[in-house]
């Protein structure tokens, strides 16, 4: 479909939308629950009164503020309620342009919304996902046609470095880098591949991406692909995700549908065909090339790199894979410019980023803030702080690869340099929030449980190292852990660390070394005395 | 397009190379051995038992030498202190993951397991020993399977997808509770793709594959007579 068609397109969507007085927005993220039946009630309300050419009820994407759902959304008075049930849906109806109901109303200014920056999420809540008309009547694909028919694919390269933009997905390799090793890599046949496994417990960032706007990332992939010269793409998305899949799959039907996919994208000489690629519930194949090993058609188990897959990925052709968010905040940069995304966060740490918050904090759910926020604004402000009149006593950040960091930290301005430098890594952004009733020991044995099960089991330090940390923590938790004890799960840390295969051995051990060094006296506190003579074992 | 000849240092020797070639080959061409578990010369390389691990100056971690090319200029050491510990320590998660008692053995005395064992002066193991409850899988005529010895090392698996063509073998689970399977989780004897070569016996390092009929410490094998895997050396040179 020509550049004009598409706009036009979104004009006569834009009209349809302007043509009622009210918009009555429900969110249908995965977490919130009833939305289908207020849906419906809302309908019902609508028929009954012979509203349907005055209010539009439409579908939309998370909110983010997942406590307090279901959210509904009036526009244009910008009216936010919480928890709604179904048989609220006569008394909002009846209060549309006049008082809103004050029982159900989330107080306005909410720190929760007023503080974050919404750039990758700012769409996330306001469309409808399975209506690609409402992603174009909002401006989208606009940065991808515009990639496409004016801008030559160096360019676009050299936008993205100097965005500074790093892979969101965890290890914060620098996006444009990575796309230049590719673009530069000889080889007639390439590929770029969406990383949409995300397994980390707590962490669901990617997942309300692809089910709120999942048009932004598939425009990520095109103006990715046209820029390294790929003409093959993959989503691989794991399939506890069944509504991101069933959003993916619409989503990507509906993009080839308007030419945005396909043959001779929006007229220009450059092919795209993407599919979907479900993963089958392994942890390890969030890793690069255990995920090209699953696409493949092979057991998902990490490869040694080098070489890399930007060099050497699927099929031994040259491989861009990013992450979920990473796509998703291409469009922004192609449409607002280099320096705009350059102007945001810190020295090192450009832009956004979405996270996750779980745990013992009052307001769960995803926001997104400035690199640089300090992780006090996140949890106290943002976050609500600690529900139950408990006190704060760790943030977990990075899920399993992580590290738990104390309160004397919490000033500390969230980049992926200071997390490193606090032993915990920014991860894909999932934060779990601890509070003083839960033991550091309890909650390290729950992710090295996780790490073990997880592990693929090809190297020797991850397949057996992680098992012989569980059930050290095992004794720690059970008090029966002795002094000798403490001194092995220490060596154990450091030789699955420094000798196994990939990521997901060489970070296991971080929530037991973090811990070690900010909760030491948990440890301490669990090992009998006096200690038990040291019994060799012969082989 | 000629081959790119590069210099390197290994424990201080000055040697040479071919860009295409491993600091595992270039270590053995020049007689340093480094030790190693997975790989076996005309297999491919994976890069899992990370025993042949060495020090690369520069580098902040070791780096598996088996999968490492080499390059110009590099620095490698092959035995420091760190790295010793580290292959003791590796012997040992090994030997307490599942049920490796050596004077039970039909390999005892010829099992590579053992061999490093004795290298690296494993006389104890600090980890407690996991014990798990394996099965032995006797029902080929005349192969046995007993994964009590299996450190799972995927050199059978190799030698039988690689070489014998029949890939009888491969992996389940993941993880500690990864095993080795014929066909799709089938009993040996019941394999419909096992051609009886014994390639997977031969290349076994310890008392997990041997032949039937062998009692302790009576089952060798027969590596260096295994003209398949040098002559798929061969032929990759």
């Amino acid at each position: 479909m020509p550049r004009e068609e598409l706009k036009q397109s979104g004009e006569r969507q834009r009209q349809f939308l302007n043509g009622f007085a009210h918009h009555i927005l429900v969110c249908t993220g995965l977490g919130c629950l009833h939305n289908d039946e207020i849906i419906r009630a809302l309908g019902e309300v609508i028929a009954t009164q012979g509203l349907e050419h005055h209010i539009l009820v439409r579908k939309v994407g998370c909110m983010g503020l997942c406590a307090l759902g279901p959210m509904v959304l009036i526009l244009p008075e910008e009216i936010s309620y919480q928890s709604v049930h179904p048989r609220d849906a006569a008394e909002i109806i009846a209060a549309l342009g006049k008082e809103p109901v004050q029982r159900l109303l989330l107080p306005p200014n909410l720190p929760f919304f007023s503080r974050q920056q919404k750039n990758v999420l700012a769409l996330s809540g306001r469309i409808d996902p399975e209506n690609i008309d409402d992603y174009l009547a909002v401006g989208g694909y606009n940065a991808a046609i515009t990639a496409l028919t004016e801008m030559r694919p160096g360019d676009i390269v050299r936008q993205i470095q100097e965005s500074g933009l790093r892979g969101r997905g965890g290890a914060g390799y620098p996006t444009g880098l990575k796309w230049s090793t590719v673009a530069k890599a000889p080889g007639s046949q390439k590929h770029v591949v969406c990383n949409a496994d995300e397994g980390d417990p707590g962490a669901f960032m990617d997942r309300s991406v692809l089910e709120s706007t999942p048009h932004s990332v598939l425009e990520g992939m095109i103006i990715a692909a046209y820029a390294v010269g790929a003409s093959n793409g993959y989503i691989y998305v794991r399939a506890e995700y069944p509504l991101a899949v069933k959003r993916l799959k619409l989503a990507i039907r509906e993009a080839k549908r308007h030419n945005l996919l396909g043959h001779a994208i929006c007229g220009a000489a450059f092919d795209l065909n993407l599919e979907i690629r479900l993963g089958a519930g392994a942890f390890v194949c969030g890793e690069e090339t255990a995920l090209i090993e699953s696409i493949e058609g092979r057991r998902g188990i990490p490869r040694p790199r080098p070489p890399y897959p930007a060099e050497h990925g699927l099929w031994g052709h040259p491989t861009l894979i990013n992450n979920v968010e990473t796509f998703a905040n291409i469009p922004l940069i192609i449409e607002r410019g280099a320096a705009w995304f350059a102007n945001l966060g810190t020295e090192k740490s450009k832009g956004t980023k979405v996270f996750a918050l779980t745990g013992k904090i009052k307001h769960t759910g995803l926001i997104e803030v400035p690199m640089g926020t300090t992780l006090r604004e996140i949890v106290f402000e943002i976050g609500g702080g600690i529900p139950g009149g408990h006190t704060f006593k760790a943030i977990q950040t990075g899920g399993p690869s992580g590290g738990c960091i104390p309160a004397e930290h919490l000033d500390t301005p969230v980049s992926y340099e200071s997390l490193n430098e606090l032993g915990s890594i920014m991860g894909s952004g999932g934060m779990i929030v601890i509070d003083e009733t839960t033991s550091m020991v309890e909650i390290v044995r729950y992710f090295m449980q996780f790490c073990m099960d997880e592990s693929c089991g090809k190297c020797n330090p991850c397949r057996v190292g992680t098992a012989q940390i569980h059930g050290l923590l095992d004794k720690f938790c059970n008090r029966t852990a002795t002094e000798a004890d403490l001194a092995t799960l220490e060596m154990l840390c450091q030789l699955v660390k420094n000798t196994s295969l990939c990521g997901l051995g060489q970070s296991a051990p971080n929530p037991v070394l973090s811990t070690l060094r900010y909760f030491r006296q948990e440890y301490l506190d669990r090992i009998v005395d006096p200690a038990p003579p040291h019994l060799e074992n012969q082989p | 397009m000629t081959a790119q000849i590069i210099t390197l240092t290994i424990n201080g020797l000055q040697v040479s190379g071919l860009a295409s070639e491993t600091i595992l080959q270039v270590a053995r061409e020049n007689n340093l051995p480094i030790p190693t578990l997975c790989f076996l010369e005309g297999l491919s390389t994976q890069g899992s038992c990370r025993l042949c691990m060495v020090e690369v100056a520069g580098s902040p971690k070791p780096q598996p030498a088996c999968v490492t090319l080499i390059q110009e200029g590099m620095e490698i050491s092959t035995h420091t202190e760190q790295l010793l510990h580290y292959r003791r320590k590796i012997i040992e998660l090994l030997f307490s993951e599942r049920n490796h008692v050596c004077a039970v053995c039909v390999s005892n005395g010829h099992c590579e397991l053992q061999d490093l064992a004795r290298e690296h002066g494993v006389d104890h193991i600090d980890f407690p020993y996991r014990y798990p409850a394996m099965t032995v899988d006797a029902s080929h005529s005349r192969f046995v399977l007993d994964h009590n010895r299996c450190i799972l090392c995927t050199r059978c698996v190799r030698v039988c997808g690689e070489i014998e063509g029949a890939h009888t073998w491969d992996v389940k689970n993941r993880g500690i509770r990864s095993l080795i399977v014929a066909d799709f989780d089938t009993p040996w004897g019941s394999s419909t793709t096992c051609t009886g070569c014994g390639k997977c016996v031969h290349v076994c390092p310890t008392g997990a594959l041997s032949e039937k009929g062998k009692s302790v410490a009576e089952m060798l094998k027969k590596r260096p007579s295994l003209p398949y895997l040098v002559a798929n050396r061969t032929l990759e040179h």
